[in-house]
């Protein structure tokens, strides 16, 4: 794990919702171009730490950080590091497919008109390829002025998917994307993860252990908001060597 | 204890529930018969244009139907963006704490204070203190006073009600806070924001108590909005109180009846527009 191929560092990370002390000194390095997993049971603290990376705690009261976590090299907590600049490098796709009530256009070039374009032809060049970067041109290229709301789960998901590369960020953030999709959609969005990866650099959170086994480069297993283990993904379900990361791969609990 | 059969029970229950729909339904219509069965017959094209002669016992309403346009407009473009940028203020940039609850308890006893208080401060206040005057401008002032609490309630749980993941991923995408309340708060929440403002104009058509302190009831055309007025509520209300006319009182209600109708059924149309043009 050379330095400068890290895209992200974090390293004594700590956090506190109120008096409750939900990560507990996390290092991780996240590599470029690479695909990294979070696994872990139920509330362990794997979104908290994914909403660490472009600072969506800060939304909520009473969140207290601690620690480094360095974007190249510079620290995104520092109070010179303009968040919203953060936000348009670290992109986030969320659980639940969550286009707004606008048109399938409207959707993708949200985060283009916050950041000021106003030319049209651009923002319509600039829909295009993200919806195309997304696998979803085909589908919509024909209703792009319909509801977002209308398309099937599963293309709302790279609906939104597209709505972040329109901005391109240099990261994406990934919380559970596939647990309101079937089967086959998520093979469809893993498929397009592994095809993002070329470009971007990805981390994702998951409950499903072989979806991170299939896509990820990268694993790290966290516990009661530790991060226990964190090695090559392969090396973490064919020979962990943690007990807990053990118990936890071979379905002891969680 | 006898167990009543639930199947009884629930038609019991239609019962009640459709019972009460129902007599809601007629009183209010039998309201609105009486009130336009005996208004109707006065309400003529003269009736509308023309200017009251003899105190209102003959001639029109005309000075009434624009003091009733002006009053309500003015109040509404007064109270709207005061309301809306204080509610969004209480929702979106502070947190709540106790003086936050404190401003909503405020604002809740003061949209349950009787009208005729608001009349009497905005006499003292605008009229007296400021030397407004009998005026245009102090009635529209009290009645954005008396509006205000109404629309910041109405538009702070409208914004509430905005699903809290649009304001993240506006966030997540790099918006500021302000062009997300712009772009997808303000947006998403207006159908109640508009119920609200609604309310307030309904509620200003028709109110007598805070205007007649505070606009006077001048027959006059108003010139500016220094001079006094007179609402069609005020007239209705001289008109039935001093026994100066009823067919003519009758009148004026059917066609104050007539334009609160109007402006919701604008207003409803309106509102389904935005939502058309929003969705497609
Ligand atoms: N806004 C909040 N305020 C207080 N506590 C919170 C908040 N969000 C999360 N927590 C707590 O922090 C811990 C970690 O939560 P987090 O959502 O990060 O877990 P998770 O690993 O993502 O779980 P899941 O797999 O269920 O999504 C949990 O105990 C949770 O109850
Ligand atoms: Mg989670």
């Amino acid at each position: 794990m050379t330095t400068e191929k890290n895209k992200i560092e974090i390293s004594g990370l700590d956090l506190y919702y109120g008096k409750f002390h939900a990560l507990q000194s996390v290092s991780m390095p996240v590599q470029k171009n690479l695909i990294t997993a979070l696994i872990g049971p139920s509330g362990c603290g794997k979104s908290t730490l994914l909403r660490c990376l472009n600072r969506m705690n800060d939304l909520i009261s009473g969140v207290k950080v601690t620690g480094k976590v360095l974007l190249d090299q510079s620290d995104i907590y520092s109070p010179t590091f303009e968040v919203t600049e953060l936000r348009k490098r670290v992109g986030m796709v969320f659980q639940r497919p969550n286009p707004f009530p606008l048109s399938i256009y409207d959707n993708v070039v949200y985060g283009l008109k916050v950041a000021g374009m106003n030319n049209r032809k651009k923002m319509e060049e600039i829909a295009e390829k993200s919806l195309m970067g997304a696998w979803l041109w085909d589908n919509v290229k024909d209703k792009l002025h319909h509801s977002a709301l209308e398309l099937p789960l599963d293309q709302q998901q790279r609906l939104c998917v597209a709505r972040l590369l329109a901005i391109e960020p240099e990261v994406i953030l990934m919380d559970e994307p596939c647990s309101a999709l079937d089967p086959i959609a998520t093979m469809k969005i893993e498929e397009l993860m592994l095809e993002l990866k070329k470009n971007y650099t990805i981390v994702i959170v998951t409950h499903n252990m072989q979806q991170a086994a299939r896509v990820s480069d990268f694993t790290g297993y966290m516990l009661l908001g530790k991060m226990i283990e964190f090695n090559v993904t392969k090396d973490i379900f064919t020979r962990p060597k943690e007990k807990l990361t053990e118990e936890y791969i071979s379905g002891k609990y969680g | 204890m006898m167990r009543l059969n639930p199947r009884y029970v629930q038609r019991g229950a239609v019962f009640v529930l459709g019972g009460a729909t129902v007599l809601t339904l007629l009183i209010l219509i039998f309201i609105i018969f009486f009130i336009l069965e005996k208004g109707l017959p006065v309400l003529t094209l003269n009736f509308l244009t023309g200017n009251p002669e003899d105190l209102g016992r003959k001639g029109g309403i005309f000075p009434a139907i624009i003091g009733s346009i002006i009053l309500p407009l003015l109040a509404i473009l007064i109270a709207t963006p005061l309301g809306i940028f204080t509610s969004v203020y209480l929702s979106e940039y502070t947190r709540e704490s106790k003086l936050t609850r404190l401003i909503r308890f405020g604002t809740d006893c003061l949209a349950g204070i009787p009208s005729i208080i608001f009349g009497l401060f905005g006499y003292i206040f605008f009229v007296i203190t400021l030397e407004m005057g009998w005026s245009i401008l102090s009635g529209a002032l009290t009645l954005a006073v008396m509006i205000l609490p109404t629309i910041i309630r109405t538009s702070e749980e409208a914004i509430r009600a905005v699903p809290k993941t649009y304001r993240e991923v506006s966030f997540s995408l790099g918006a500021t806070g302000w062009q997300t309340v712009k772009k997808v708060i303000l947006p998403n929440a207006l159908p109640g924001i508009v119920t609200g403002i609604m309310l307030s104009i309904g509620r200003s058509i028709g109110e007598t108590a805070a205007v007649i302190f505070t606009a006077g009831s001048s027959l006059r055309l108003p010139t500016s909005i220094f001079d006094s007025t007179r609402t069609m509520a005020v007239h209705f209300y001289i008109l039935a109180r001093e026994g100066i006319s009823q067919e003519n009182a009758y009148g004026t209600a059917a066609t104050l009846i007539i334009a609160v109708l109007l402006v919701n059924l604008t207003a409803y149309w309106l509102m389904n527009r935005f939502i058309a043009k929003r969705r497609s």
